[in-house]
């Protein structure tokens, strides 16, 4: 894969002279509002998929009166199609800790909690045994900052930020109304900072390299670099770290398998790119924004069963208390599955699309609300496909 | 005292008596005994002081708290997309055959339970399935079969 | 803490209204009316239907009205094309789920989703059925609900309900994605878990997946059979509602009307649940001061005092699942309705010269737990089931309109005797508070030989809507054999919905508060909020149906349960004393343990 396509190295970076510890030592030095405009200045959005600003998100909650605060670290990573954060918490456990510590002495919280999907179960042993080195280093150093691990129990719609705080509160993770959005009220209903795992790694390494060499990468809208999660038809499927901003057709000259026919962009609720636009399409925030999943699909594939594994997963992990997307999943996978049938006209899929419109604005969180990404994505491009 | 009512009385003790601590909980109870039985959530919810309904409906939403008793080791093969399309079917039907079980059932003398599950976070190695905690990627008919094997054994 | 003022326009009409309020409650005040289904006055916001969606310029979703705070120069459209077509689409989704058979639907004519979908003229379908076949296995199995999930919207109005405002939890959300449903403990059958049959979640369903049992048709073969006696009683909470389900405004009393309207559907005897209301007083009263007299004179260890009211049946079985440990606190008194039953299949078939085997009583109640209780087997003193059937208000209403009685043109009529006369402090029976102060009246007179020191006998302290209620009445210059109660402070406490009574039973528990004596309602305002009520309910309706009570109460001309004339016949006659033999036998009850889930 040795073409245009930019390698970096900051996330699994290992620097033998700066420990992660070492670093939060040195940036807790370090006023918190200076902290942040380094972050603002780097220009580093949230890799969990919404891409709100980090060092905004930041200042607000550091804004918020309250002498509880929490900071979490979303390790929920249920998006098929992406793998990174599982390879980040078990490469770099100590990195994580550092940017959520980072962020607690930014915003002034005393507690930090990594809410890690029950399917990574195998990575606690380790993890924990990490976190309490980590934890006692921290108590060494007069950090006063404890971080603490609570498990998912497999529901894909606990990655939702607000989804999360009810799970961690013992609660069905059904996401919540916003506003108050989590700066305000999050977990225990406190002001509270979640941040995707990759995110806080990235904010420890701005932090420990100053925000010029991220800044450095990347476009005006997508700063910086981000990993990737590569996987189907491809030779060399995996986790890269690439410079964002990149054109897709340079991500498929490297990864494809010379045959890709379409690839799917940030996931089950990304969008499925055809080939004939591999060329104007962005990877970033200005085209298409990702979660870190690529999925490749190369000639031989069946994009109806593509669409139909899609919509089944959002049929069974919609949480299901909002009309538009328990009703509006359902719908649009028997809706395809008679088209195909012949029991519905081909026009049916434009009724199916009008829908996708409706769960778009009306959905209650982020899941609803991207099923139609998937959906229009691929029966715009493959419409015969779904239907014959 | 039953082994159910000390383990949830212990699992309360360790996490604390609030509903914060009702996931750990849960997932304490389903370690040791692999499902939440009547008796188990009752107890939960005593503990608790939460009502009944309300840890049964909490418990139901996640997919790895069951509710209905399952075997010893529980398999979950990945069936989303790119496990899909590196042949899932052919695992699940392997597995499916060697336990004499379909999808759902737990054989009769409780060891194994097959069940499906969503992306489990691996898709540059599928297909892969988990058995109770550990990941098997790569998996091939031949390889998850002799997986199974072993946890048959009880070496693991 | 004052309030700032926000600033923003709805469908372009400029407004001011304080910071908090939702779009919902500010196109309300311009008269703008949202749709709404899972939103309910009494509940949290949940904001989980969609259907209140509206458009704010300049934002990428639709925000649900319900949910979502105005803010500073917020505009808001509530009828833009994007908001008709998903509203429109989320209806036609909740069609889609629904099985709609609404001919044969108990709550047919009166249906949120109904109206919606009317409304917006939902025609041809354009989306697949999704109804699942096993969802339209109803729940029959408690003998005062019937759970349809077929007609469920999912809206969790009666999770919210259970939970909030009855402390209970019986209904749960449960699973999750298409497989979402609201269900019990482990998907058990009503009866088995802790539902208390209060029906408030009837009361606060949007559609006909929640309804009482009804007892419409059993009750029309009994008129109907020639062979058979059928008397009626109503409770005191059914004469100031019934209108609302007949055309007739919140809060107007319609008692007249209804004894009228009673007549012409062919009972035999229209007799009022208000005299066993004054009966019970009488046994309450008494049980009451021996209570204290075993307490503190004869320092009696077996006596529990705080002594706790026990006319609610939702009450009573909340007591019973939730609380076993406090069974004994409870009087011993039956509900006025199983008293009524027991009266009028023994001394009143004597006098009147029926068989009781031939005897058919039905009630006409506020509640749905009387449907639950009157089946239980401790309520056979009669040596028959003392009382046949229990109709809802509601459904008395549809029984009228079936006759084809313009109800509101109806004479006023009077109640038959005997079993017909009634007390103010009856009728106040109704009300949250009420039969405290019933109690009071009649107990501070037996002591004292004097009225209660309150203006017009009105004891304002245990009145009103607040969640628990608390006062103290110092008992002064005692009658002789009273002596034991001079100086003492009595404390009375009260609380109506069972969250409340939940949190009072905790205060009792701690010992953090010592009381005399406790009135619970199992409903939210009592009895006028009761689970058979005409919906839909509302604080600003229970609290005009509770003024319509205490007018009815000023206006008796007997106000205190000991001064009904009947009620001395009766002891004279039959009972003898209160707390006495027959009515041991006749007149009380005992509880039972049951299980927590
Ligand atoms: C259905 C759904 C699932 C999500 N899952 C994840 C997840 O697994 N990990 C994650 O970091 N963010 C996930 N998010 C996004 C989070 O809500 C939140 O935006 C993110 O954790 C914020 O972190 P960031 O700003 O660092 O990206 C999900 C959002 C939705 C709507
Ligand atoms: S959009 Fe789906 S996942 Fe999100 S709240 Fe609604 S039903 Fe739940
Ligand atoms: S619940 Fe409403 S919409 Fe549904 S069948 Fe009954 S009346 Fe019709
Ligand atoms: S009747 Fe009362 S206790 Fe029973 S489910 Fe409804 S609200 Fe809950
Ligand atoms: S039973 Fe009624 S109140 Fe409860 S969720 Fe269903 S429709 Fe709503
Ligand atoms: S699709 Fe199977 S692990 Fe992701
Ligand atoms: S009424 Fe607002 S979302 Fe249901």
């Amino acid at each position: 894969m040795e073409n245009n396509l930019k390698k970096v190295d900051i996330i699994f970076e290992i620097d033998e002279k700066q420990s992660p510890l070492a670093i939060l030592e040195k940036t807790v030095k370090r006023p918190a509002d200076e902290i942040i405009l380094d972050l603002i200045d780097s220009g580093l959005k949230g890799r969990g998929g919404a891409g709100f600003p980090t060092g905004l998100k930041w200042k607000f909650t550091r804004n918020e009166d309250n002498e509880v605060k929490y900071v979490i670290c979303n390790a929920d990573e249920g998006e098929p199609g992406t793998f990174k954060d599982r390879e980040i918490i078990d490469r770099v456990p100590e990195k994580i800790f550092a940017g959520m510590a980072i962020c607690g002495f930014v915003i002034g919280a005393k507690e930090g909690y990594i809410y890690l999907r029950g399917e990574y179960n195998f990575l606690l042993k380790n993890l924990q045994k990490k976190l309490d080195e980590f934890n006692a280093g921290m108590k060494k150093a007069g950090i006063e900052f404890t971080i603490y691990i609570k498990s998912g129990s497999g529901a894909y719609v606990c990655g939702e930020e607000s989804a999360l705080f009810e799970s961690m509160e013992g609660k069905r993770g059904e996401p919540r109304n916003k506003p108050p959005y989590p700066t305000v009220a999050g977990y225990n209903s406190k002001p509270t900072v979640i941040n995707n795992v990759e995110t806080l790694v990235y904010t420890t390494m701005i932090c420990h390299m100053g925000p010029e060499r991220f800044k450095a990468l990347g476009t005006k809208d997508s700063r910086g670099s981000k990993v990737f999660s590569v996987s189907g038809d491809t030779p060399i499927s995996g986790i890269y770290e690439l410079e964002l901003g990149m054109p897709l057709n340079e991500f498929v000259d490297g990864f494809g398998d010379g045959d890709t026919k379409a690839v799917q962009v940030g996931g089950a609720s990304g969008h499925c790119v055809p080939r004939k636009k591999f060329n104007d399409t962005i990877i970033g925030f200005e085209g298409i924004p990702t979660g870190g999943s690529m999925m490749i699909f190369n000639s031989t594939r069946s994009m109806y069963n593509v669409l139909h594994d899609y919509l089944e997963f959002f049929t069974e992990e919609s949480c299901g208390q909002c009309t538009p997307c328990r009703v509006g999943c359902q719908q649009l996978l028997k809706g395809i599955e008679a088209v195909k049938r012949g029991e519905r006209p081909p026009a049916y899929l434009d009724d199916l699309k009008k829908l996708t419109a409706t769960m778009k604005i009306a959905a209650k969180c982020g899941l609803g609300q991207s099923v139609g990404n998937p959906f229009n994505s691929i029966i715009d491009n493959f419409r015969e496909e779904i239907i014959y | 005292m039953s082994t159910t009512e000390v383990l949830v009385k212990e699992l309360v003790e360790k996490n604390g008596k609030t509903r914060n601590s009702l996931m750990p909980v849960l997932q304490g109870i389903v370690h040791n005994e692999h499902f939440l039985s009547e008796e188990a959530l009752l107890c939960v919810a005593r503990e608790l002081d939460l009502s009944a309904a309300d840890v049964y409906g909490t418990a139901s939403f996640y997919t790895f708290l069951d509710t209905v008793p399952r075997g010893k080791n529980i398999v979950r093969v990945c069936k989303t997309i790119t496990c899909h399309m590196k042949g899932k079917d052919e695992i699940i039907k392997a597995l499916g055959n060697a336990l004499k079980i379909k999808v759902g059932e737990t054989t009769n003398d409780k060891k194994f339970t097959l069940l499906t599950a969503n992306c489990l976070g691996w898709c540059h190695k599928g297909p892969v399935m988990l058995v109770n905690d550990d990941i098997y990627p790569d998996l091939t008919t031949q390889k998850a079969l002799e997986i199974i094997e072993e946890y048959a054994k009880d070496v693991k | 803490m004052s309030k700032y003022l926000v600033n923003l326009k709805i469908n372009n009409m400029p407004i001011a209204v304080e910071e908090g309020t939702t779009i919902l409650e500010a196109a309300k005040k311009l008269n703008f009316r949202i749709p709404t289904l899972c939103n309910h006055p009494d509940l949290t916001v949940a904001g989980n239907c969609r259907v209140c969606v509206v458009e704010v310029k300049g934002a990428r979703l639709l925000a649900a009205a319900c949910a979502t705070p105005v803010s500073e120069g917020m505009e808001v459209l509530t009828n833009s094309e994007k908001v008709r077509i998903a509203r429109k689409h989320i209806v036609e989704l909740l069609l889609a789920e629904h099985n709609a058979d609404c001919t044969k639907c108990f709550k047919n004519g009166h249906c949120e989703l109904q109206d919606l979908s009317g409304e917006y003229r939902i025609g041809d379908h354009v989306f697949l059925d999704l109804v699942k076949p096993a969802s339209k296995i109803q729940d029959i199995s408690s003998p005062s609900i019937v759970k349809d999930d077929s007609k469920c919207i999912r809206c969790q109005r009666c999770v919210r309900t259970c939970t909030e405002l009855q402390g209970v939890s019986a209904l749960g959300v449960v699973n999750k994605g298409d497989h979402q449903r609201i269900s019990t403990f482990l998907n058990k059958p009503l009866h088995e878990v802790v539902c208390t049959n209060c029906g408030q979640c009837i009361n606060r369903c949007p559609t006909g997946a929640l309804t009482e049992r009804n007892y419409i048709e059993e009750v029309w073969n009994a008129l109907y059979n020639p062979a058979k006696f059928v008397v009626v009683q109503t409770a005191p909470a059914t004469r100031i509602a019934l209108g609302e389900d007949l055309g007739i405004q919140v809060g107007e009393r319609v008692t007249g009307k209804m004894v009228s309207a009673l007549k012409k559907l062919g009972f035999n005897k229209v007799l009022d649940t208000d005299f066993t209301a004054d009966l019970t007083i009488m046994e309450e009263g008494t049980e009451l001061l021996t209570r204290l007299k075993k307490a503190l004179v004869d320092k009696d260890e077996k006596v529990v005092l705080p002594m706790m009211t026990s006319c609610s049946p939702g009450w009573i079985k909340f007591q019973e699942h939730m609380y076993p440990e406090l069974l004994d606190n409870l009087s011993t008194c039956k509900s006025p309705q199983q008293m009524f039953g027991a009266i009028a299949k023994t001394y009143y078939a004597d006098k009147i010269n029926i068989k009781a085997q031939d005897m058919i009583v039905v009630s006409i109640m506020p509640c749905v737990a009387k449907k639950f209780e009157c089946e239980r087997p401790e309520m056979r003193d009669s040596g028959y089931q003392d009382v046949d059937y229990v109709l809802t208000t509601r459904e008395l209403a549809m029984m009228i309109k079936q006759a084809g009685i313009d109800f509101d043109k109806l004479e006023d009529d009077h109640y038959d005797s005997i079993l017909g006369e009634s007390t103010g402090a009856a009728v106040i029976f109704g009300a949250t508070g009420g039969v405290m102060e019933a109690a009071l009246r009649t107990a501070y007179e037996i002591v004292t030989g004097r009225e209660v020191p309150f203006t017009n006998l009105n004891i304002k302290p245990v009145r009103g809507m607040e969640g628990i209620k608390e006062a103290s009445i110092k008992i002064k210059s005692v009658k002789p054999e009273w002596s034991f109660l001079e100086g003492v402070e009595l404390n009375v406490a009260i609380a109506h919905g069972l969250a409340n009574a939940r949190k009072l039973m905790e205060k009792v528990k701690s010992g953090e508060a010592s009381y005399h004596f406790i009135e619970i309602m199992g409903c939210p305002g009592g009895c006028l909020g009761g689970g058979g009520q005409p919906i839909p309910t509302s604080p600003e309706i229970r609290k005009k149906r509770a003024e319509a009570i205490y007018s009815e109460d000023t206006e008796m001309v007997l106000r205190k349960s000991h001064e009904n004339p009947e009620v001395a016949e009766i002891y004279r006659e039959f009972l003898g004393e209160p707390l006495g033999h027959k009515s041991h036998d006749l007149l009380h009850t005992h509880y039972k343990a049951r299980k927590r889930y």
